[in-house]
Parts: C-alpha cells; structure tokens; sequence
C-alpha cells in the first residue's frame, strides 16, 4: 500500500533530554524521521523539549515545540496543531508511555488522533511482562521462569521458588532501571521496594537467573502486509547480567551456526507478528544457555532503540527512517535501499565486516558509585569501529573510546594471572583489558571462560591480539610484511611504538616509507552484491580502495566522539550544522566520527562519512586518501568538543589546514600564563590564580592566594577533576584520587583559582571574524558560581542583570576575541562578585550552549560559524540572512525567555552498600542532558524547564528545609512563600529556629545522626516514607556533609524534587505561583515569526 | 606468524589475489562464485549446486562454529574451492564436533585465506562469474602465466552438465512422517537433505532417484508426485532431465520443483534459460509471492534464471496450456518462480528448505503437499 493519504500531519514525539538509557539515538532516529516524513509532503510537528539535539531545529519540522512531554503540554499542543496522527516510537520510552497516557486519558479519542508507528494494544504486549511472557510462549518459544509482584512479601516468597540469585525487573521503565541481580533476601527486599517505586504500574517481575548465557538481539521490521526483515542481528560480547546498553556488542552475530540463528529469528518473526507491530521495528533480545542452545526471550521494544540505531549504523539500513515510512503506510518493498538505489528494503543486510560497539562510562564522576556492570544501564555514550575482522574492529573500538587504559596495552609489567582472573570475574568498565593482560599473564581461554562467561571464541580473538603483539615486539624487522599483519588486526601505530620502543611519529614515517596505507571499503548493505551510490566509508589493510575521486573543494569536519559527560550531542548538533552549511555552500563536507548515537554518523548527512576514531592516526589516514583528489581545503576542529580541537595541533604539524582559529591562538586561551597576558591587556581581571604540575606547587599556590581555591585540569570538557578545595589536607587528598586518571602533568598544569563566593556567573556565546564580534547570547546562570556551568540552569536573555552588566561582558568578549585571534566561535564564562566583572574562562570553539543559544534566539551559531571558517565575514552572513541584523547583546523586552535546565543521572548510580550516590552539584559537571523551557516571562519558563526536567513540582505537599548558616538568611523569603502557598513546613532545629523568628511555622525534625528516637524516626526516614514532597537543603562547607550526603540520596531515591542552592529555590518558587496562570504552547517557528514581526516594526 | 604457506586465487581475467594456504595444499579450479550468506558455512559446502565452483564467502569470519554431524547437506563437501578471509582458529559451538580447517583438508578442498575477499566479489560482480584456480603448496610457485592458463584450459560452467557428479548411484528411500499422501519421485540433480527432510514431513514417502532414471523407472514407484532438486550446471545442457520431465508433464503427476529445478520446468514448459552474470548466492534475497503480494526473504544459490515475461500469462510453447511467472526476485527482476495454470505444476527458483537460510518458504512445501491432495481428490483414478 502506498503512502496513506488521509496522514496530512503528524505529532512526532522526542525522547527529551539526555539520559542514561535514552541519549543522543533518539536525536538520530527523530531527525531521521522529521526529514523523512516532510520529503513525503506530510506537515510534521514535533515536540521535545531537549534544545541540544538537531531534530528541534526549526528547520526539521513545520511547527517545532520545546516543551515538556507531559499530558497536558500534549494536549496543549494537540489541540492548537490538531494532527491527524501521533507518531511516538522514534521518541524512545518517554514517547511511549507519553502516548499510552494520551490514550489512557481519552485525548486521542477526543481529538480524533490516530497512533501511528505502534499500537497502544501493541505497546502494552511488549511491555507488560505477563502479556509478553504468554505471547512468547504461544510462538513455541521460552521464556525465563518469573513471577509477578506487586508487594515485597509477595516477592520474598515467589524467591522462595525460583532461588537466588534471582533478576528484578520493574515494568514499565527505560533502560533496564532499576532492575538487577538479587542475590539474597535482603538485597531482594530493597530492590523491590525500590523497583516498585520506579514502575508507574508499581509492578516488578522476578525471574530465574540466566547469568552466564549468551546474549543475542535482532532488530526487526514489519509492514502492513505482513512483510518481516531482520534487519541485524547482534551479539553481546559481554554475557547475559550486563545490560546490552553496556556491553561490548558486535554485529553480525560471530558464533551461532545457521540452524540457530535461524531459530532466533523464527521466533523474532513470532513475537513481532504476535504484538501486532505492523508498520515499523521492533527489538528483540535474546539468551541463549551456550551448553544446549536453549533459548529465553528477554525482552521486546516496539519501537526504535538504541540497539537499532547501532544496528543501522553497523549495515547501512536506516531503521528510523524505513518506521516512519511504514508508519504512513508504505510497504517494505515500495521502499527504495538509501544504499543501492535500485534494490528494495524488503531485504536483509548481508555485512562483509564486522563492527564492534563498546560503551565509555563515567564512573570517574562518581567515585562513590559501584562500577559493577548490571543489569541497570550505566554507561553514558559508546563507539563503534568497523573492520574487516572481528580484531580490528575491536581495537578500532576501544581506541575511538579515547580513555586512558581503554586499549590493550603490553607494558612490562604485568600483575599475577590468578589477580587478573579475579578482577576478570566482576564485569566492570575495561573488564576487556583486564581480560587481555590476564591472558598476557598466562591464563588459559578456559580459565577465562570460566571467570567471565565470554564465548572461547571472543577469547581466542584476544589471544590472537596477543600473539601479534608479540611478533611485533620481537626481533625480526618491522617490514611490510610486520606492518600489514599488526594492521590487519588493528594495531595503530601508537601500540607498535610501544611494542617497538619507538615513538608514534617514528613508526608513521616508517610505514608510509613502506608505502602501508588504509584502503577504505564502503559500507552497502550487501555485501559487495550490488553498487554502492553512498559514501560511507571504513579503513581496511586490504588491497582495494573505494574512495570515489571527486574534483570538489573539500572540507572535513571532525565530530567529537562517544558522548560523555561534558561533551554531549551538543557538539553533534555544531557539526551536523557545519555540514549542512558548507554543503550549501557547494563544499564537498566529509565527516568523521565513531558515534553510532549520532546524526553526524547518518550517511545522508555530509556528503562523506569515515566511521573512524578521532585518533591523528586515523584522522591523517581519511586526510591522506581524501587528498588523492580534489582540494582539500581544510579540516574543522572548533566544532568537536575536545576531541576535535586535541588533534589540532598534530594536524597542523603533519602540514593539513586547520580552519577557523589556529591551534597556537587555541593555546592561548587555554594556557594560563599566556591567556593573563591577554586579559592584562585587555585590562581585564580573573580571579587570583596561578598553574601547579604536582600537590606541592598546588599547595603553595592555594596558600599564596588563599583559600577556598577551585582547581581544574587545562584541556579538559566538562570540569573533569574539576572541584572546589577548601583548605591543604584536602588538597592533597585531590592529587592522590586523580592520580588514576593522569589529568596532571608538566604538559597539561593544575590551574589553581581563588574560589569567588557567591557571585553569580554569566555564559556567553558569540562569533568574531577578525573583526566584527557578533553576539549569540549571553546567559545568566541560576546557581551561583561553582557549579558546574553544565549543571547550573541558566536563563536567557538574563533576567537579574543591568544593561550595563551586560554591555561590559560583550565589551569584555570583544577584548578577549581580539586578543586570542578568533576566527569563529568564542564562549567565555564570567562571573560578577560585588560589582566585579572576572574572566573565568575563554573556549575559542563551539559550547555546550551553542544549540540552546541558536533555538532561544534564533540565530545559527554553528552554520555562521563554520562558514566564517570557509572566509566568509560577520558582514556578509548579516547581508546573506543567515544572521539576523541584530545580535543577542542585547534582547527585546517583549521576547520569550528561555531557561536551559541540567537532567542528572545520581538515580542510576549506588554504592556498594546499594545507597544512591551522593547528589549534591559541584565545579565537575555530571549532568548528562539538559531541557529548554520557552515562555513569556521568567517564572513560566522555569516552570516548563521544570516539568520537562524532572516532571514538575508538585502543587501542594510538605517541604522539608535544612540549609548551611550561609543560607539561612536568603532562605526566609522563599519558604515563606511556599508557606503561603500552602505548603506544610518540616526543618532541622537550627533552621526551624530562624523560621521561626521570621513568623513561619515549621515542625522540627530529628536529623538523620541524631538516630531514631522512640516513635518519632529521622528526616532520613519521613523522606523514605513518602512523607516529604519537596527537600531544600545546601551543603555545609565540609562539616554537617554527612547529614546532607543522607538526606539528598534519600530524595533522590525516593525521586522527590531537591533544591542545594538558594537559588533554585527562589526560582522554583516564582514557578510555583505561575502555576496559576493557563499553559501556553509555541513552536519556535512562531516565535521566529514574532522576532521577524518586531524586527520589522523596529525597521 | 607472518605466514610462510602461500597460496593464490587467479581468476581468468589475470587477477592475481595472495593469500595464504587453507584446508588441503596443491590446486583447484572451477568457476569462481561469491556467496553473501553470513552463517551457514557447512550448509553450503554441502550443497552439492555448488559443485564445480570456487566459493569466495563475503563474510569475513568463517568456521567458527566449527562442523557437526547434523547440518551437513548431503554426503560431502561438493566445492571445487574455498576462499575466506579470517578462517577460524579456534571451534566455538555446543554442537561441534571438528573443525572446518580439517574438514575441508580431510575431503580434499584446496581453499585460500588471507585474500581481500571484497575486492574479489567487486570484481566478480563488474566482469561476472569466471574461471578461477587457487594455487598453494608446491603449485603456488608456479610462474602467473603459467597459473592463468591452467585455470583458462578448466571447463566453463555454460554447457556443464554436473547432475551425474553429484547425484546417488542408487535410489534411497526416507519413510513418510505423519499423515501420509504416498511416495514421491524425487530427481536427485544434487538434493539436499534438508528438502528430503521437508518432504518426509508433510508425508511423502520420498524415494531420491539417481538423475539418470528412466520414465518407467520413475512411474514403478507409483508416486503421487514428481519433485526435481537443486542442482548444479546449465540447465540448457540437461536435454534428458527435461525429456524425463516432459513425460512426467504428460502423465499430469503433480510437479514441484526448486532451483535447477524450476529451470528445467521451464525448459519442459519450453521457456528458454540464460546464465546471470554473477548469479544470486546469499541467504538475504527478496522475492515477490505475486499471488499474496507478499515478500519473502529467502535462500538463493542460481548462476542460470528462467526467461519469460514477469507480467501476464502466456500459453506454454510445448503445449502445457497457460503459465504465469510466480514470484520474482526484487533486487533485478529476475524469475524466480513459475506456476502452471493447467496442469499440477510449478517450481521456485530458490530454496524453500532454506539450509542455510531463512524459513520464510518453507510454506511451499505445504502448498506442494496441498496440491497433491486436491489433485488425488480430483483425479482418484491417477492417485496410488
């Protein structure tokens, strides 16, 4: 059947913000499915709130909302926009359970919306876990023994049956939260309590253990016809009690034999076709017992995941894409392969290489966190590398991971077998290496085996990996024949320099002298059966290189990498723009990154993608084979967070053209010695300050200019290590706990600032060409000073500060741009301290905030940016209409205000006691999303960026108070609103004290180390009983923590909103009463239009 | 470990592709083939269709699973060479019993590793299938003119009648499972076990017959039905499989036949056949159901294809009344099925056994099964 023609609009619901579980794939599988559905004449709208993803820029959608997805918003926008349709299984389990609550509360129905994509009947078998195990077993399939449970006694007792350890799944939740191993009544009883807690249906499953098992997943498709694809199948490296999301997985699968894959996929066709989805994909894992083949389905999604991200990326087959094209009624083979052009969709990909994906996690954010892999999701990005065997592309992956330790290595030292075979037994971050160097030691493959559960088959891989190295590091000459057989399992050239005792730049001369180079194979979907008219490329040691000659002026941009936090899909959206705005521009755009989570790695994005590592290895080899033809004009690195602007230099010295600002005029904002000089001359001022490389020069500098004192690492993102130091001793103790991670160093000093106690902070973002700066926006942040500005909210336009402020932070800029020499994007944080403007920082390259500036405002940043790059000046973007005529300097009282909150992950971690980790906000920024809320005045758009973040405050209930002495003055005002509010107030005793002299009733509570006394238990237990709705509490310096470390990991496990600073609270409470007033809901089209109105009024 | 045991895969175009020595040492030539499946390796070594073939396998990884008893497809490995790019080293698979490397030395299969196997199929596709030799052990020293001869002086697949090669001397019979419909003639022109084991299923009593057996041979059994196999060679050289057929045809006995099978229908049915230029050998290949409108993912292995109108029906030219071509495959709109309008007849040209493969098919075998039984309800006097 061919496209439906009663489908005119659609509502295509995100996924909001970034999130462990739910990142940067459903920003590819919406954009993918925004692009598709307007090619094909259908008026898209889309709603998401996330500003850091490409899929919300206005150019991607007829009516773009950043909202909060909750009911009412939707119904908001359902009733202004009236589609014909809602599309919600490219928007990941947000989407899903949005358009379950849409139907549940009959807007749908009132409104006469169709859900397209997947039906509610359809999403409820997949999910709910009694349904789904009846349908598994009614396609002849298994399903792990399991019971129900909605009460803890019911669980202790079906444990009885099943024995431990035993799995805990909540229903209804994303990315496996909250779900693990119980290995004992105990550790049962609170992971259930916790479980319910979680599943909105207050339902958890409990099943046998299938540890150990080997773990496959097939991404399926299906059409109205009936037509079934699989479109990849996947293997988990890792074995089953590893949540796939943090496993190493490799596509295709590698050691089943036909009658078992096709078993597997029997039984896939089964459950899709027993759920009911009928126009799109599904998921589906499975386990499979490696000494019988018994197979167990875990799990369905009826949607796209992250797994069919991967799984698309990895053949070449756009999942996101095909759904949104069934979703309107097409049929698989009315679909044209993007790849080959003449052959249909209605095929399975054949891949003649295998790609492996390896998760990066951030467990260095929280030290306190238990870094045993689960079945609780826990990484926060991940790479993918393609080879032409499993061995390279293993070593591509764990390379492209750009983590110290994250590739094998063969130092001399190596520890005791029987050591490493331990450690081995506990799947953690870097287990893979841990496996290689314990096999170095001489563990056998069986002993490894045994330890891990890893198929002898992976394990063998690294004992190939091995013995290589060890020809490599012997005495026979590193000749051709030496270089091809190291290249063919992936070694770059900085582990033959170690295994040589060579340096990296040696062993590149020598074997360009050799004349060894990469070929680049294409990825096609079939295996070579068929042409290939995309160019999506990979390096290969073998002897035929597919790199088309083309005679276009080129430009190759380097993406950022795994996401991470710090250097999040932010930096995606710059490059992304970058592309489109050169290829518009008639530059050939080539792309290069290892992110399958992206839109920068969607091979209809840039005109060429290498899916490579950003390694200068790797980077100079795609630059070598581009340069066979054509003119290079030069490579972006200001676009691709750190990881792309850490290869400028290598790039400059191997004589390739860094385009935008040069890599010496990068050092001088990032060297303090040289960026002082700057600021001296610019007769600016920073805070007192001075550079370390050990803990005795840090003290002596802390001491010189007094402490507190906010140390951090030069060259890193994301205020990694980054942390406010209070007096010596604890500055020691910081050298000791990031020693591990050898961020210090003669070549990248300790920067040492005097800490400014509560001044408030200021961002802003803007462009200069040499000679004209041109303001993106400048952002007044909600915290004060010290937190993280990737934690802190912020509101644009400011919304506290004077006309006069701000005209000196862009005069401020202008200097800063001048002195550094910028040729593009400049972000310089400030901060103001009675009536004191300092410098805190200049990043001469695009921000974290790039993508919410350019949505807030309406002014693309990023396009400008890369085209000022190419030589175009501020003047003729203006004159082109790229940029408006006015800049974010200064922004019309009449405009909207946008405020950009941070979404944290503290829920997904726990110590090894199983407590949340601790949650309060620092200088290191552990966020991993952010939200936008746009509305007409401050108050409002916090609100929304509430609702969106965390799903809003609640309108009446108990707030508990227990703030540092610092804060107990600023405190009084706002609680005494929530008071008035109807709020029931609850503090600890000193800070009842102080309400109460200030005429606010507030019952006194025992704090959490006074104990329980008799009947009346801590604030540690009123918040674990439910007792407390909303908790204000600020850190005390570093006395009283413990109480604090308490009361905030309480909250958050029992998911209840927290406020640690004043400032939020004073927000919040502006949000509060704006609650009053009716929502309003618009698309960022119709506030372009309202800009374009006063704009023109003004002219 | 750099390796000291070379071999080399010529093709007769003069590409030259070094690699090292896999499975048994010395030469082998044959008609070079890419095959896109990625699991399934012993499945199709044992498919006696691709006897007389270089098989070069797009998948990188192959023998890791080892071999077993079980999935073999008939009684050896029927590949004249074997081309693969990282052969395994270890066997990973709870039901393995051996390993690939020794299977294939232990039946003689000169095979060649190490090779940019993509760059191959490229060329494999742009000039199209070719005579090939791989040289290893004493032959790889051999001087490259000397290689590319040998391998020009090797039989070309156009005109290769293979069927007695691999076909049984004897007849076998494998009891009907269930309900049963009666016995089956089945013409080996290289059957594979799975096919038997379908058959045997869905209550035929299946009697493999050599592939030179008379009509009358044939009609002692009293079949219920006619079933012709996979096969490999030309089906333009098969003159007496299609005068057999022919008979069958007249006898108006059910007729189901697969692959080399469904080009002999064609050829009775007086339809021409051509060879393809690289042919379809995967397990991933779309194929239309022109009477649901459904598309099937199913199991390929044909160098030659049936030529006739995909559109409309048209009268047999051998006077077999009407036929309409069936099911087509979607990535070159080649044939891939016939069905005859009025007499039981028709014939797929891929593999409903699948083996390696999708299950996608399998369904004909029960439509094979149903078109016998409307057929004995119809005409008692012709059932057993």
């Amino acid at each position: 059947m061919p496209k439906r023609p009663d489908i005119q609009s659609v509502l295509v619901i995100g996924s909001g913000p970034i999130v462990i579980g739910q990142a940067a794939e459903f920003d590819y599988s919406g954009t993918q499915a925004c692009r598709v559905l307007r090619s094909e004449g259908v008026r898209v709208i889309l709603v998401n709130p996330n500003p850091a993803t490409i899929m919300t820029d206005p150019d991607f959608a007829d009516a773009t909302y950043v909202e909060p997805i909750t009911t009412e918003i939707l119904e908001a926008i359902i009733a202004q926009e009236r589609p014909d349709a809602v599309l919600p299984t490219l928007g990941g389990q947000t989407a899903l359970n949005a358009a379950i609550a849409l139907d549940e509360a009959g807007i749908l129905e009132k409104y006469g919306v169709e859900l397209i994509g997947a039906k509610v009947e359809a999403i409820q078998k997949g999910e709910d876990r009694q349904q789904f195990k009846e349908l598994v077993i009614a396609a002849g399939a298994d399903v792990a023994r399991s019971y129900i449970v909605h009460t803890v006694p019911d669980a202790v007792a079906a444990a009885e049956d099943l024995g431990y350890p035993l799995v805990v799944r909540p229903s209804f939740t994303m990315g496996g939260l909250g779900s693990g191993f119980a290995h004992d009544p105990e550790e049962l009883r609170r992971m259930v309590a916790d479980g319910l807690h979680q599943s909105p249906t207050t339902e958890v499953l409990l099943e046998e253990s299938i540890l150990g098992w080997k773990e496959y997943e097939l991404e399926l498709m299906r059409d109205t016809a009936d037509n079934t694809v699989v479109v990849c199948s996947i293997e988990n490296v890792d074995p089953v009690g590893v949540h796939t999301g943090d496993s190493i997985t490799v596509a295709p699968a590698l050691t089943l034999t036909d009658r078992e894959y096709q078993r597997l996929r029997d039984i896939g066709i089964d459950i899709i076709r027993a759920v009911g989805v009928d126009t799109g994909g599904c998921n589906i894992q499975f386990a499979v017992e490696p000494t019988t083949g018994r197979v167990i389905v875990i799990e369905m999604n009826p949607r796209v995941s992250r797994s069919s991200a991967l799984a698309s990326k990895a053949t070449g087959f756009p999942i996101a894409k095909i759904a949104a094209k069934l979703a309107i009624g097409y049929r698989l083979d009315e679909i044209p392969n993007d790849i080959t052009k003449v052959t249909p969709a209605s095929f399975e990909p054949t891949l003649d290489y295998i790609v492996v994906k390896v998760p990066r996690f951030a467990f260095e954010k929280f030290p306190s966190a238990d870094a045993t892999l689960t079945t609780t999701m826990k990484s926060v990005g991940e790479a993918m590398a393609i080879g032409r065997n499993y061995s390279t592309a293993l070593q591509k992956a764990l390379r492209s991971l750009e983590k110290r330790g994250s590739s094998f290595h063969w130092d001399t030292n190596v520890a005791p077998k029987s050591e490493l075979i331990e450690i081995a037994k506990t799947p953690t971050d870097g287990r893979i290496v841990t496996v290689q160097q314990a096999l170095r030691a001489g563990a056998t493959v069986e002993e490894l085996y045994a330890a891990t559960g890893i198929d002898p088959w992976f394990l063998d891989q690294i004992v190939l990996i091995n013995e290589v190295a060890a020809e490599i590091a012997s005495l026979r000459p590193l000749d051709e024949a030496m270089f091809r057989l190291a290249k063919d399992h992936g070694f770059s050239d900085a582990q033959i320099a170690q295994l040589r005792g060579l340096d990296e730049e040696q062993v590149r001369n020598l074997r360009w002298q050799l004349g060894v180079r990469p070929v680049y194979k294409t990825v096609d979907t079939c295996a070579g059966e068929f042409p290939a008219l995309t160019p999506y490329h990979y390096s290969s040691y073998d002897f035929e290189t597919e790199v088309a000659p083309s005679s276009a002026q080129k430009v190759v941009i380097l993406g950022s990498g795994p996401n991470r936090i710090g250097q999040g899909v932010e930096f995606d959206y710059s490059c992304v723009h970058a592309s489109f705005a050169l290829h518009d521009a008639g530059f050939e755009t080539i792309m290069i990154n290892c992110n399958p989570e992206t839109v920068s790695t969607d091979y209809d994005t840039s005109d060429r993608l290498y899916f490579e590592p950003l390694t200068l290895e790797d980077v100079l080899e795609v630059i070598h084979a581009e340069s066979q033809s054509g003119e290079l004009v030069g490579v972006i690195v200001q676009l691709g967070g750190q990881t792309a602007l850490g290869l400028a230099k290598g790039l400059e010295a191997a004589g390739v053209p860094i385009l935008g600002t040069s890599p010496a005029a990068i050092d001088l904002a990032e060297e303090r010695g040289l960026f002082s000089g700057i600021l001296d001359r610019a007769g600016l001022i920073a805070p007192r300050n001075g550079t370390a490389v050990d803990a005795p020069s840090a003290v002596a500098v802390a001491e010189a200019i007094g402490y507190p004192v906010l140390v951090r690492p030069s060259y890193v993102l994301g205020g990694r290590g980054m942390e406010i130091v209070y007096d010596t001793p604890s500055l020691e103790d910081y050298f000791d706990r990031v020693r591990e991670q050898a961020i210090i160093g003669p070549g990248s000093p300790l920067l040492v600032d005097r800490f400014l106690d509560d001044a408030l902070e200021i961002d802003i973002d803007a462009l200069f060409d040499g000679e004209r700066l041109y303001v993106g926006g400048i952002m007044e942040h909600i915290e004060e000073a010290g937190v993280h500005s990737g934690d802190s909210a912020c509101t644009l336009p400011p919304v506290t500060l004077g006309r006069d402020v701000l005209d000196r932070v862009v005069e401020a800029t202008r200097r800063i741009a001048e002195g550094i020499g910028v040729q593009g994007l400049l972000n310089v944080q400030f901060a103001i301290g009675a009536g004191v403007l300092y410098v805190l920082e200049a990043n001469p390259r695009a921000s974290r905030t790039v993508p919410f500036v350019s949505k807030a405002l309406g002014i693309p940043l990023a396009k400008a940016a890369a085209l000022m790059m190419v030589g175009r000046s501020i003047d003729r973007l203006v004159d082109d209409g790229l940029l408006p005529p006015e800049d974010g300097s200064h922004v019309p009282l009449d405009s909207p205000i946008s405020v950009k909150e941070a979404v944290l992950p503290f829920k997904r971690f726990r110590t090894r006691e199983g407590n949340v980790v601790d949650s309060v906000l620092g200088p290191e920024m552990r966020s991993t999303g952010e939200v936008m809320g746009i509305d007409a005045d401050f108050p409002r758009a916090f609100s929304k960026s509430q609702d969106a973040a965390y799903g809003g405050l609640p309108q009446s209930g108990t707030v508990f108070v227990s703030v540092a002495d610092r804060d107990k003055r600023a405190v009084v005002l706002p609680v005494l609103r929530l008071a008035q509010l109807g709020f029931d107030i609850v503090a600890t005793e000193g800070t009842a004290e102080v309400l109460a002299r200030n005429g606010i009733r507030a019952d006194t509570v025992r704090k959490y180390s006074m104990g329980e006394g008799g009947v009346e238990g801590t604030i540690v237990d009123l918040i674990n009983q439910g007792r407390i709705d909303i908790v204000i509490n600020t850190p005390s310096g570093r006395s009283a923590r413990a109480d604090g470390i308490e009361i905030r990991t309480a909250t958050v496990a029992a998911d209840k909103p927290l406020f640690t600073t004043i400032a939020q609270v004073g927000a919040a409470v502006g949000s509060l009463e704006a609650r009053s007033q009716p929502i309003r809901v618009r698309s960022l089209q119709d506030y372009a239009l309202d800009r374009a109105a006063r704009a023109g009024v003004a002219g | 470990m750099i390796d000291t045991d070379p071999a080399v895969l010529v093709l007769e175009d003069g590409s030259r592709f070094t690699g090292r020595a896999y499975g048994a040492r010395g030469r082998t030539l044959g008609e070079a083939v890419f095959a896109t499946g990625m699991t399934g390796y012993q499945e199709t070594l044992t498919d006696p269709s691709y006897a007389g073939q270089i098989v070069v396998m797009t998948a990188p990884h192959i023998g890791n699973t080892g071999v077993n008893d079980e999935d073999p497809e008939s009684r050896r490995i029927w590949v004249s060479g074997y081309v693969v790019r990282d052969p395994s080293r270890v066997v990973s698979n709870f039901r393995a019993d051996g390993s690939l490397d020794e299977d294939l030395t232990r039946n003689g299969v000169v095979g060649i590793s190490g090779v940019d196997t993509r760059a191959i199929t490229r060329r494999l596709r742009d000039v199209g299938s070719m005579r090939a030799g791989i040289f290893s052990g004493d032959d790889a020293a051999l001087i490259a003119d000397e290689q590319v001869r040998i391998v020009k002086s090797g039989a070309r697949m156009a005109g290769l009648n293979l069927s007695a090669e691999v076909s049984v001397a004897s007849a076998t019979v494998t009891p009907a499972r269930g309900e049963r419909l009666g016995a089956l003639a089945v013409l080996d022109l290289g059957v594979k076990q799975a096919t038997i084991e379908n058959l045997a299923d869905r209550g035929f009593e299946v009697h493999v017959l050599p592939q030179d057996v008379t009509l009358d041979e044939l009609l002692a059994i009293q079949p219920v039905a006619v079933f012709y196999s996979n096969g490999p060679g030309d089906p333009a050289a098969s003159g007496d499989h299609v005068a057999l057929l022919r008979g069958v045809l007249d006898q108006r006995l059910p007729f189901f036949g697969i692959c080399f099978g469904n080009q002999l229908l064609g050829r009775a049915l007086g339809l021409d056949t051509y060879k393809l230029p690289y042919g379809h050998r995967g397990i991933n290949q779309p194929v239309l159901d022109k009477a649901t409108g459904r598309v099937e993912i199913t199991a390929h292995n044909h160098g030659f294809a049936v030529d006739a109108p995909l559109e409309g029906i048209i009268e047999s030219p051998n006077g077999y009344g009407r036929l309409e071509v069936s099911h087509v495959g979607l990535n070159d709109n080649v044939v891939e099925g016939l069905r005859a309008l009025d007499i039981p007849a028709f014939s797929v040209q891929y593999h409903p056994e699948a083996a390696a493969g999708p299950h996608d098919a399998n369904y004909l075998f029960d439509r094979f099964a149903e078109l016998v039984r409307t057929h004995s309800a119809r005409t008692p006097e012709e059932a057993e």
